[in-house]
């Protein structure tokens, strides 16, 4: 397939993975993803841990090279050579597991250094973007703390607004409430909620299935490197096709998750 | 019960105090029981410590060790500068960089290999006999300064990589997903935190380098232990290294205590780190 008939294919779509491999020397984490992702929409990938979908979000925002298959994000093939990453990353904010917030900076500086250093925004107009966002979820209070001063729902939400800064179109959340005490997971949730209300274009990887039936447009099942069924998540949950998506539901089942 | 034991551990501690006591005195006692009567004890007080003769050789020593803490202060500014860069060279990625690296690497193993007073007298000698117009004509201070900024770049690259490849890679990879660039996520994100890391051991090395500006002497400048050496072929008298060592030892105490305060500082910022 040439270039050309990848962005053709992709046309009018937020997102579009192509066939993408993905090995770690010898171990192949991705064997040939194909998911086309709408404006607007929200995508939630499940799957047992090793499936690929940390790797397959971190593809996205180009944190790994791929090696085989193209990546398509608003009609550009992103994957091609020559493409600047740096420009293609201020569309797609991603957010961590471990919330990777930079320690030696407050949360105020966590946040406006990307909109100054790559956007060129003058401080006061920096400060008083991120001051919004951060009054928007609640944390304005915390402007002048440093990351180690927060809790981890604080620091996660934080992670959020630092993301949201750069006024991506796409956001990719990578297990973002993993790491989090489970009294903590609703406020963060919560965060996430407001932004699929607003239109926001999400890719989520989560073990949160309740959280993943409510806010989903649509469901990916990953198992060993492919998405091995999608769909609704009425039909996911209730009615998946595949043995292996049911073996994997009846785990979260037995373990109380669902 | 709480009564019986904060009553133990005052006793401990009173225990501890007297036995800490008594360790000393015996110790240093014993020492100087050897010491003084060994049979040179006189002369080398005579020779080493005569009051008369160190405030004598104090104010050229003196004079001269400003010498040493002006070559220390101008060496440590070129040595973090020229330490970083080779650092930040070392920690280029990609086939095109190679060379860049290779440099580095060679560089640090070179320096690090040879030592100081051979570099000492290679800068020194050597660089004049070239006759080079331009680069041979600069006074001993000068060479001495790059003889020890040569050297001491290789030890303080070496501790700043260790700093640079400290910082957990999810660090960098969270500023690169902002559209930081590879040189920005580097000086705002990992080198801020690595730099900070490993101020107690720059600091270390330092206090090497104050020591090491003495050296420097060997090919000309007239610092505090050539004056004390210039004393004592003019009396015969070696009072002058005495100041010398003293004055380098009153230098580095505040520093090496610095060092411990800030190691010390990081350790309790580390466990309240755990507690949160």
């Amino acid at each position: 397939m040439n270039r050309e008939a990848a962005a053709g294919l992709a046309n009018g779509e937020a997102i579009r993975l192509i066939g993408v491999h993905k090995s770690f020397g010898k171990l192949r984490v991705l064997k040939g993803i194909d998911l086309a992702v709408a404006p607007h929409e929200v995508i939630c990938l499940i799957g047992a841990s090793g499936s690929g979908k940390s790797t397959m979000l971190r593809c996205v925002n180009l944190l790994e090279p791929i090696d085989a298959g193209r990546i398509v994000v608003d009609g550009e093939e992103i994957t091609s050579r020559g493409v600047n990453v740096n420009r293609i990353r201020r569309h797609i904010g991603i957010v961590f597991q471990a919330f990777n917030l930079f320690p030696h900076m407050t949360v105020l500086r966590n946040i406006t250094l990307a909109p100054r250093e790559v956007l060129g925004a003058g401080r006061e107009q920096a400060e008083a973007d991120a001051g919004e966002l951060l009054d928007r979820f609640g944390l304005l209070d915390k402007k002048d703390e440093y990351p180690d001063r927060l809790s981890g729902g604080q620091q996660q939400r934080v992670a959020i607004v630092r993301a949201l800064a750069m006024n991506p179109d796409i956001m990719l959340l990578d297990e973002v409430t993993s790491a989090l005490d489970p009294e903590l997971v609703a406020e963060v949730l919560n965060v996430i909620r407001g932004l699929a209300e607003s239109g926001m274009t999400m890719v989520i990887a989560t073990h949160e299935m309740g959280f993943a039936r409510d806010i989903a447009d649509r469901v990916c099942f990953l198992d060993a490197g492919v998405i091995l069924e999608q769909g609704p998540p009425r039909q996911i949950f209730t009615a998946p096709n595949h043995e292996r998506t049911r073996q994997f539901l009846q785990r979260i089942i037995d373990a109380g998750r669902l | 019960m709480p009564r019986e034991s904060r009553g133990s551990r005052m006793l401990g501690g009173k225990r501890g105090v007297l036995l800490s006591t008594a360790s000393t005195i015996v110790f240093f006692g014993l020492i100087a029981f050897f010491v003084l009567r060994a049979p040179g004890t006189p002369l080398i007080r005579q020779r080493f410590f005569d009051w008369r003769h160190m405030k004598q050789a104090f104010p050229s020593v003196a004079s001269g060790f400003l010498l040493n803490i002006k070559i220390m202060l101008i060496s440590e500014v070129l040595i973090l500068a020229l330490a970083l860069t080779l650092a930040i060279i070392r920690s280029l990625p990609g086939p095109v960089a190679f060379p860049f690296r290779l440099v580095a690497i060679a560089y640090v193993d070179l320096f690090r290999g040879i030592p100081l007073i051979l570099v000492l007298f290679l800068i020194g000698f050597g660089v004049p006999a070239l006759s080079l117009p331009g680069i041979s004509s600069y006074d001993v201070v000068t060479y001495g300064i790059v003889s020890l900024v040569l050297v001491y770049s290789a030890y303080v690259a070496e501790v700043y990589r260790a700093g640079i490849e400290s910082i957990h890679e999810s660090q960098a990879a969270a500023a690169r997903s902002l559209g930081l660039s590879r040189w920005k996520a580097l000086r705002f994100v990992v080198l801020p935190q690595a730099i900070r890391r490993v101020i107690p051991p720059l600091l270390n090395d330092f206090i090497g380098l104050q020591k090491d500006t003495a050296l420097v002497s060997v090919i000309g400048p007239i610092e505090a232990a050539r004056q004390a050496e210039n004393y004592g072929s003019q009396t015969f008298n070696f009072a002058g290294y005495v100041v010398a060592a003293f004055l380098f030892v009153l230098m580095t105490i505040p520093l090496a205590r610095f060092v411990d305060y800030l190691i010390a500082r990081d350790r309790r910022r580390r466990q309240a780190g755990a507690i949160l």
